[in-house]
């Protein structure tokens, strides 16, 4: 078949089992606006932002491309929508590789009521239909360090964690001060690549240093109420159970504000209209966003989304 | 030199890594969706031959290494050291054992191979991905167990080692594949 018809083909009929699974949930479908004039100021995710001239706004104004469509879609659950889901282009500056383009599509859906755990349910149906593989494993942050790398991140200092990305012939060019950074790095290097071989998997329960916009869950110690998807070792989804304490959200925001500034990074002008929706009350929920670029190319065995994409972005 | 930041990385490119030249062979952006990106790196040593994985925090970078690859005519060897020139400048080179070492089964005087330089000094030669060579010495074969793939070796006259059919026979010109030294075909003698 001519190869372009054949991606056309899988994507529509993804799009079609997407909409016909959120149908019989009763969850809606939504759009909301690509442009705003607030942004995600998450000094590792970068917008893209064009300029308005003309009528209305004579001086012109910078509207920023969305990172995703959290924003708009929480103060559509704040005005009390219910449940919804959207399939929309996202956009990321600087995001370019095999398993990355700077605008990719993403499937990004709302569980009124639902925790963590639950939402875990449903996208674990939904990767069931669409990838046609088994249930999912889950399994917590730490007890996936404790598993593959032997490390039990409780007891783990700064040192442990370089001496064990050493071991594995990890050598890192440039300094990394945070622990985090060496989380990450062991994530993806030691660890990713063993995840969701045989059916997907759940990894859940975040250090709360990286909540990024999920609750923080009381205990010893506290974790983030946050769960990523992993099939093939491919990072597939990443979900939250909610922050709705609106202090909260802004400090985090002022927060990445901050560590922006000490980069020389420019600031990013907050969505206070989100915020302010936030400050209104926002209903326990739990969300989920996937990239559906990447659980195309799952679906079809590539090992890369451009193959998946009729223009990649250098030939768009 | 130039200064090369991870976003200028690209397959080929040559930069000095702990004192050496090296060359990148792979190059893959890796970035979780909450993380810090990166650019996970394979080189290789170009005086070693040796692959080294490196991981690049994004926007660091590493000084340029000033190689380049000429084409250059093999002279004679005295013994010690192998003689090259440029065909075009007449300009000469001379290349020791370590830089000769993958070429050296396969080339005789007067082809033309690939030089790396290193700051105009030869780092490497890469042999002609084909060449013709005569065999000097292969057992005669005369079961006619033609049946299996195995073949059977053959000495050439730069010395290697390669397999051959059991039909060639001593004296009759192959040419071979440098890069993986498999036999492909038996060359009508010109001579």
């Amino acid at each position: 078949m001519n190869p372009s018809l054949k991606q056309a083909r899988a994507r529509a009929a993804l799009y079609d089992s997407i909409r016909a699974f959120f149908k019989t949930r009763d969850v809606l479908e939504v759009e909301t606006p690509i442009l705003s004039r607030g942004a995600l100021p998450d000094p590792v995710i970068l917008s893209f932002s064009t300029q308005y001239h003309g009528h209305l706004l004579p001086q012109g104004d910078t509207f920023y491309m969305q990172t995703s469509p959290e924003f708009p879609m929480k103060r559509l659950l704040a005005a009390q929508i219910g449940s919804i889901y959207q399939i929309c282009k996202t956009f990321r500056n600087g995001e370019a590789g095999r398993w990355h383009n700077p605008e990719f599509t993403m499937l990004e859906w709302y569980r009124m009521g639902f925790n963590h755990h639950q939402l875990m349910d449903e996208m674990d149906a939904l990767l069931q239909v669409t990838l046609s593989c088994q249930a999912a494993d889950r399994i917590t942050y730490r007890d996936m360090f404790k598993e593959v790398l032997g490390l039990d991140l409780l007891l783990a200092d700064i040192d442990t964690l370089k001496q064990c990305a050493a071991e594995n012939n990890i050598q890192i060019m440039g300094s990394l001060h945070e622990k985090d950074e060496w989380l990450n790095v062991l994530m993806s290097h030691a660890i990713e690549p063993t995840l969701g071989m045989q059916r997907p998997i759940f990894v859940y329960d975040f250090p709360a240093s990286q909540a990024a916009l999920a609750r923080v869950l009381p205990g010893e110690p506290p974790v983030a109420a946050r769960f990523e998807v992993y099939v093939k070792g491919i990072e597939l989804a990443n979900g939250f159970y909610e922050l709705t304490d609106a202090n909260e959200q802004r400090q985090r925001f002022v927060k990445n504000n901050q560590d922006r500034a000490q980069a020389n990074m420019p600031q990013m002008p907050l969505d206070e209209n989100f915020l302010q929706s936030l400050e209104q009350g926002m209903p326990d929920c739990s969300g989920v966003a996937l990239g559906v670029d990447r659980l195309l190319a799952l679906q079809l065995g590539l090992d890369n989304i451009q193959d998946i994409l009729h223009f990649n972005w250098l030939n768009a | 030199m130039s200064v090369y930041s991870t976003n200028e990385f690209k397959n080929g490119l040559k930069l000095m890594l702990d004192g050496d030249p090296c060359s990148i062979i792979e190059n893959e952006f890796v970035k979780p969706g909450k993380g810090q990106a990166f650019n996970r790196v394979k080189l290789r040593n170009l005086k070693t031959g040796r692959v080294l994985e490196r991981t690049f925090k994004s926007g660091e970078s590493l000084p340029g290494a000033d190689v380049v690859e000429v084409e250059m005519q093999y002279l004679y060897n005295d013994g010690e050291i192998w003689h090259f020139m440029v065909v075009d400048t007449y300009e000469q080179y001379v290349v020791s054992k370590a830089g000769m070492e993958d070429a050296l089964p396969w080339i005789k005087e007067q082809d033309i191979c690939l030089v790396t330089l290193w700051d105009n000094a030869p780092l490497s030669v890469q042999a002609p991905n084909f060449v013709v060579l005569r065999i000097v010495e292969t057992d005669p074969g005369l079961r006619g167990d033609t049946s299996g793939g195995g073949g059977k070796p053959a000495t050439l006259e730069t010395g290697a080692v390669v397999r051959v059919p059991l039909f060639v026979q001593t004296d009759e010109l192959i040419r071979v594949d440098t890069r993986n030294g498999t036999y492909l075909v038996r060359v009508k003698d010109e001579s």
